[in-house]
């Protein structure tokens, strides 16, 4: 492997763009391959040939010709599946990797359940954003690291919950931020949605939101009560319950 | 997207700063599993010149041999497949004992920088 393209994968993952890294494995030749945002393709970013053979200066870096039969169709399944594959080409197998950004947990409410979680979330592989319009409630000394918005959701929270790869849970108690935001989340794809609250608090926010025009079938997609029947009583057992919930409804 | 964002794969963070340091690095990764194979395919473990190694491509049971293999794969240069099953208990071949059966991909990476001056430098 080329240390450039490493650092392509690198630099593509901190700057919030996905790529898939296609490697022959009877050569050790790779491309890899970015989303072109205009035509929604996936196109060759960079490519390296067989390990130790003259990197040609005259060829094309957008030919796209190290590795054939490499599908636009087969790099886009990888990346819809979020799961690597090894596809059958005329010159042999080529593994597909795609890099992916890190599924998105958006926390309503920078409360103590929020400040355990979000550094357990981070450890666990996920991205975190913090969001509470309060004042003095998500400030980087009590979220240390995590992505903050300090807006209102019903503002926040269109742009903030689009992809497919991202869980909301609502954790403020307070229906004028929990409930726009789970409105939010309700019409959107995300893979998980939870509540914080007592089987009364579920009861009366299902009917508020019943009334807002959602479905039974739609309400039920929210976890509520939030987390895992795991008897949690502290903050940071809760938060530990609700991250074993989200990882359940990604994997299982 | 958001600046404030550095969710990098540690592991491939971690061979890019040994890169830069300008040691040795190869990484394994998972490319296939069957059965109860510990590690997804698609996980990576970087490899130090020296032995160093950062990630996982098992539950501990094969990372020796890995790093032993990566250090052989940094001195022939051309990549290596690598196929680990499960463990006979009466055999002393390194294995799965978990019962799972991986299939590796190893490769150097050569320290390669942007500024195409010091390919030149080195070439010349």
């Amino acid at each position: 492997m080329n240390g450039d393209l490493l650092r392509g994968i690198v630099a593509a993952q901190r700057a919030g763009r996905d790529v898939v890294l296609a490697t022959r494995l009877t050569d050790g030749a790779q491309e890899l391959f970015a989303l072109d945002p205009l035509v929604c393709e996936w196109v060759v970013a960079e490519e390296v040939a067989p390990a130790r053979v003259a990197r040609g200066k005259g060829s094309s870096r957008r030919d796209g010709a190290v590795l054939r039969g490499v599908e636009n169709e087969a790099i886009a399944a990888v990346a819809r599946a979020a799961a690597p594959r090894t596809i059958d080409t005329a010159d042999g197998p080529v593994f597909l990797r795609p890099y992916l950004q890190p599924v998105h947990l958006i926390v309503i409410g920078a409360v103590h359940i929020a400040q355990a979680l979000a550094p357990m979330a981070t450890i666990a592989g996920l991205r975190v954003t913090v969001l509470d319009p309060r004042e003095g409630f998500a400030t980087p000394e009590r979220f240390p690291g995590a992505a903050l918005v300090r807006e209102w959701p019903d503002r926040a929270m269109t742009s903030l919950v689009a992809g497919g790869r991202t869980a909301v849970v609502a954790l403020t108690h307070d229906p004028k931020i929990d409930d726009p935001a789970l409105m939010a989340a309700l019409r959107s794809e995300t893979f998980y949605i939870g509540a914080l609250g007592s089987r009364k608090t579920q009861a009366a926010r299902r009917e508020r939101l019943a009334e807002a025009g959602f479905a039974e079938a739609e309400l039920d997609r929210i976890h509520g009560p939030v987390g895992l029947p795991i008897g949690a009583r502290t903050p940071e057992e809760i938060a530990v319950a609700v991250l074993a919930q989200v990882i359940g409804a990604l994997r299982g | 997207m958001d600046p404030t964002n550095t969710n990098a794969d540690p592991v491939l963070a971690q061979a890019v700063r040994w890169l830069d340091e300008g040691r040795r690095v190869a990484l394994a990764t998972v490319t296939r599993t069957w059965g109860s194979a510990p590690r997804r395919a698609g996980s990576h473990m970087a490899i130090a010149g020296n032995g160093d190694f950062e990630g996982s491509v098992s539950g501990g049971c094969i990372e020796g041999a890995v790093i032993q293999a990566a250090l052989e794969v940094m001195e022939a240069g051309a990549p290596r497949t690598l196929e680990f099953g499960v463990t006979n208990e009466m055999a002393w071949e390194v294995g799965l004992a978990c019962g799972g059966r991986v299939h590796l991909f190893v490769e150097s990476v050569e320290p390669e920088s942007r500024a195409s001056g010091a390919l030149v430098q080195r070439s010349g």
